[in-house]
């Protein structure tokens, strides 16, 4: 009796968590006390700050990392460099340099902390009257209904939409989702790391700012510190000029070594800008004349000068999502959505059910989460182990051994940067030249590519997702809740090994049949 | 007026909602917000046609606007990026000063027009800009000011 009642309570709880997003915010006793703002309830992955004033990615490591090189950087300048080149030749260096590092400073704060263009998710009433109408133009009563497009004829040319899954809209022309951040952004160009957000409509011109005035300040300081080092090595000559200024070495390695990528991506910006493409179009080839003879691309306006006055100095739309709102709990509802839906998220509800049973009844909101996450790794684990190739959900990164989710492989695909060195981004691109491109709902093959192109300032990112199997840890009642978080990826690995003993193998197996035919 | 607003009122709080009913975005023209000027079938009976017509019609051009790439726009973009965008804290955008038009439009459309009908239009921003909600309310109050019978007394005043 009294598991039928925490049964059904917990059954309660993974019906709510069924129907939303992966990561949801939204704890249902907290609601009915204050007033909470919407931004504590928004359902992607997103951090905020300041009460909802700056919104930021989940993974902020690598935006620390820009941050501290660039601050470094123009530190090291501005102590040891000006005051030599201030009195030699003019003091009109130091004032450039530090109106252009405020200038690359503010650029890259209003990037990282503004909303790219995200698409708030669709409104239960939304979500329920589209299934009604695809359901009255397909027809069919399948498990899962077949991918959702539609196909819209702008200026000529036709775009297919999709539609999105987790948010449940059919994504305007140039939206796309991101996977990390879990949102569908409007005229999504790449989700970049170096700035921890996605860059989108809302703050592209930021972006190209920020990389076109850091280009401009990467070549200043790199100039400027090999003429104090000629200077200097006039007077005293070469060693003693390095030994009187060490910090002019340093600076001229990162300059060196920043040039050639930064350099390249704002003359690759620069282009998708002229050709009003973003880098998701131009990777994926939409518009290239190569598809066919009639394909061009319909956003264009015609000439270089007015795509580039659109793209910098056209009209900046707010944001959609309203961070700092209050929730209205009293909006009416019609009746809540309908089959297709609801019989996914059964599925769910009976796997992480079937884990509950096993577990002990410490079932907070979290745990439940993690069950289901755990669930889904194990689900998909024989097949992982049968085929390596198999690109469904995981793809095994190199470093790790381990399986990761979907998601936290992409980070993988590098930042904006990831051009091994010495090579100029090409207009025609390959898969490896993104920092993140959008994806559908699975990966595809180019970005295992991406992974095999590890690269030294790709190791922070590689360990950022190592850690993500670590994060999700094991559900209480399979291994020792009191684990630490370092010997979690050994036991979660022993555990697969486990697993395939156990008659957890064939829930997870049946899972997988059910996950498969989805 | 203050009548209008008090239909308004209580048409939230004392009438049910039968269904709603959405426009969605056109997207022919591009990625300009433009709303379908297609007719649900839905509101046959609820609205004239030329009046949710006018109302969309206006809303579009409204939208196009704000979106409109020509000299004001250019300017302001570029006294932006002069300012390093920090003129954006002090300044309101040409965007969302239509979006305020937009609202007391839309405010105006719905005390006068739609709440006597038992329809209620919701700010397409409140819905990320993806469609235009129509709320159909059916009344079920007992009280004098219900909009059945105004409905009644608008058809007959036509």
């Amino acid at each position: 009796m009294h598991l039928g009642v925490s049964e059904s309570m917990r059954e309660c709880e993974y019906s709510q968590i069924s129907t939303r997003s992966s990561t949801p915010m939204e704890t249902p006793y907290k609601k009915k006390t204050s007033k909470k703002r919407k931004w504590e309830i928004f359902p992607g992955r997103n951090k905020f700050y300041c009460g909802g004033r700056i919104m930021m990615a989940k993974q902020t490591g690598v935006f620390y990392l820009t941050l501290v090189l660039i601050l470094v950087t123009c530190g090291l300048f501005f102590t040891f460099d000006c005051p030599f080149l201030a009195l030699q030749l003019t003091p009109v260096i130091p004032v450039i340099g530090g109106v252009l590092f405020l200038f690359v400073l503010g650029t890259l704060l209003r990037t990282s902390f503004s909303d790219p263009g995200v698409l708030p998710r669709a409104t239960p009433d939304e979500a329920a009257d589209l299934e009604r109408q695809i359901d009255v133009a397909n027809g069919s009563t399948g498990y899962r209904p077949p991918p959702r497009t539609k196909e819209v004829v702008i200026n000529g040319q036709t775009v297919k939409l999709k539609y999105c899954f987790t948010c449940k809209i059919f994504r305007p022309p140039r939206a796309s989702h991101c996977s990390l951040c879990d949102n569908c952004v409007d005229r999504f160009d790449h989700h970049c790391p170096w700035v921890g957000n996605c860059v989108g409509k809302r703050n592209y011109r930021f972006f190209y700012m920020f990389i076109l005035s850091l280009s401009f300040l990467t070549i200043f300081i790199f100039a400027f510190v090999i003429t104090h080092i000629i200077l200097r090595s006039h007077r005293n000559g070469f060693l003693n000029a390095l030994k009187d200024s060490p910090a002019s070495v340093l600076e001229v390695v990162v300059c060196f070594f920043s040039v050639w990528s930064i350099v390249g991506l704002s003359g690759f910006h620069t282009y998708l800008i002229s050709s009003n493409q973003t880098t998701n179009e131009d990777i994926k080839g939409s518009w290239s004349s190569k598809r066919g003879k009639d394909n061009y691309n319909p956003y264009s306006h015609g000439n270089i000068f007015t795509n580039c006055c659109a793209a910098l100095c056209g009209p900046l739309p707010p944001s959609l999502i309203d961070r700092r709102g209050f929730v209205q709990s009293d909006t009416p509802q019609l009746a809540p959505p309908t089959n297709g839906i609801t019989m996914y998220g059964a599925t769910q509800s009976q796997q992480s059910h079937m884990f509950s049973m096993e577990s002990k009844p410490i079932c907070d909101q979290d745990q439940c989460i993690q069950s289901t996450k755990f669930v889904l790794q194990a689900a998909a684990t024989p097949l992982l182990q049968q085929q390596s190739s198999e690109p469904v959900i995981l793809t095994a990164s190199p470093e790790n051994g381990g399986t990761l989710p979907g998601r936290s492989a992409l980070t993988l695909g590098g930042p904006c940067t990831s051009l091994p060195l010495g090579q100029p981004t090409p207009p025609t691109s390959t898969p490896s030249l993104s920092c993140h491109e959008a994806t559908d709902m699975l990966p595809i093959h180019g970005h295992s590519h991406t992974h095999n192109h590890s690269h030294p300032l790709q190791e922070p990112v590689a360990h950022h997702h190592f850690l993500t199997p670590e994060e999700v840890p094991s559900p209480p009642g399979m291994l020792h809740c009191g684990s630490p978080m370092g010997h979690s990826h050994t036991m979660q690995a022993g555990f697969y090994n486990l697993a395939s003993q156990d008659s957890l193998h064939e829930d997870s197996v049946r899972g997988l049949v059910k996950l498969s035919s989805v | 007026m203050a009548t209008e607003f008090h239909n308004l009122q209580e048409l939230r709080h004392n009438a049910s909602l039968v269904t709603k009913v959405f426009i969605q975005r056109d997207y022919s023209e591009g990625t300009v917000c433009r709303f379908q000027a297609k007719f649900p079938s839905e509101l046959d009976n609820r609205i004239e046609r030329t009046l949710l017509g006018e109302t969309v019609r206006t809303l579009n051009s409204y939208y196009a606007e704000a979106e409109k790439i020509g000299g004001q726009s250019y300017l302001e973009g570029c006294l932006a990026c002069a300012t390093a965008y920090i003129i954006f804290l002090c300044m309101e955008t040409r965007y969302e000063k239509v979006l305020r038009k937009i609202s007391g439009y839309i405010q105006e459309q719905n005390e006068k027009i739609y709440a006597p009908r038992g329809l209620l239009i919701t700010d397409p921003i409140e819905r990320g800009m993806r469609v235009l909600e129509i709320s159909v309310f059916e009344d079920r109050g007992s009280g004098g000011s219900s909009p059945s019978s105004t409905m009644s007394s608008g058809s007959s005043a036509r």
